[in-house]
């Protein structure tokens, strides 16, 4: 629900980076957690009507959701939490914690020389 | 075509703030607590009559998040407890400079412990770290036992978990265990405790809690 603030955040990251860049960004590659909360259809379009008239006009987003990582607290395994199945994939228990979401990070960002 | 590589957070901003709060509070030993929830789940009435029954123990102080109006820091006032409304204007949620702000609007001096009563909204808050000391769900009966399975994110973070409106149980069909069942499987830590705010049921329990809170200045075990 609040891909429209996160998509000026993004865009305001990348035309700050395009300043030190030659060339026009084209595309971007962008990751989150998998419990941000963001759409990434949504966010495409968020990003879309706002870069309307900015070097950033037309650019391809390109979003990675990253699965919830956990910790195993008997076996010490780090694993990806499955939802329908919370247990550790090595042995099996119920005993883990969930580590902290992954960020939300502007990647990598392809300019077009031309 | 020429690639660069970034990786840049983008929500820096955000973290910085919430880094500040986070300072400030452990500074001032003051814990604080992130209250998210669907729209009218009674995060207000709990925290109303939270205030009313830990009077002469702990010394709360409301941080009061609204799309609109004053209505919520008006009836959190009505207890004596002070409150700092901050209208986000559209947003479907705080963020951590908003906070910043109001925490510098409250006699913090004067205070035990602080709320943050989120917008009323399952998703977006549980994203966003504001600097709190923990986070607490509210899920009402009405709403359907469903919930911490479909909002995963929200139930996985929360240290407790209150279940409000449990006077409505006879009336739908909310499953306490099974909801219960559902919050454990994501989150092993989490304290769940079935209240009522209207008629008061289950209320002492998630007092001794806060006022363990309070005192410890941490998470109780
Ligand atoms: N039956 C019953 N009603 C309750 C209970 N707690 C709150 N309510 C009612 O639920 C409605 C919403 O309560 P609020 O406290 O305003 O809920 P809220 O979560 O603060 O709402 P927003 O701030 O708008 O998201 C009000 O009409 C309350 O009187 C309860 O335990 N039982
Ligand atoms: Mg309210
Ligand atoms: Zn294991």
């Amino acid at each position: 629900m609040h891909e429209a603030a996160i998509a000026q955040s993004l865009l305001d990251a990348i035309l700050t980076e395009a300043q030190s860049q030659p060339g026009k960004p084209v595309a971007a590659k962008i990751s989150c957690g998998a419990f941000s909360a963001l759409n990434n259809e949504v966010l495409c379009f968020a990003f879309e009507a706002i870069s309307k008239g900015t070097p950033c006009e037309g650019l391809k987003l390109d979003i990675e959701q990253k699965p919830i990582q956990a910790k195993c607290k008997k076996c010490g395994e780090t694993f990806v939490f499955d939802l329908h199945r919370p247990v550790c994939t090595k042995c099996q228990c119920e005993e883990f914690e969930l580590l902290p979401d992954a960020p939300l990070l502007l990647n990598e960002i392809e300019f077009d020389e031309k | 075509m020429r690639k660069v590589i970034v990786e840049k957070k983008i929500l820096v901003a955000n973290e910085e703030f919430a880094n500040k709060n986070r300072e400030f509070l452990t500074a001032k030993k003051l814990p604080c607590l992130n209250v998210i929830s669907s729209p009218g789940s009674g995060k207000t009435t709990i925290l109303a009559k939270t205030i009313e029954a830990l009077k002469g123990k702990v010394r709360i102080g409301v941080i009061e998040g609204d799309i609109q109006t004053d209505i919520d820091a008006r009836r959190i006032r009505k207890t004596g407890a002070p409150a700092c409304q901050i209208n986000t204007e559209g947003a479907c949620h705080l963020s951590a400079a908003q906070v910043s702000f109001a925490l510098h609007k409250l006699p913090v001096d004067t205070l035990d412990l602080i709320f943050i009563e989120n917008v009323g909204n399952l998703v977006c808050p549980s994203a966003l770290d504001l600097g709190e000391t923990a986070k607490i769900a509210v899920l009402s009966t009405p709403e359907g036992d469903d919930k911490p399975a479909k909002y995963p994110a929200i139930f996985a973070r929360a240290a407790v978990v209150l279940i409000n409106k449990i006077d409505l149980l006879a009336a739908g069909d909310f499953n306490i265990e099974k909801a219960g069942a559902d919050v454990f499987k994501i989150n092993k830590k989490a304290k769940i405790f079935p209240v009522s705010a209207k008629t008061g049921q289950g209320m002492s329990a998630w007092c001794d809690w806060l006022e363990e809170m309070a005192a410890k200045k941490e998470i109780p075990a």
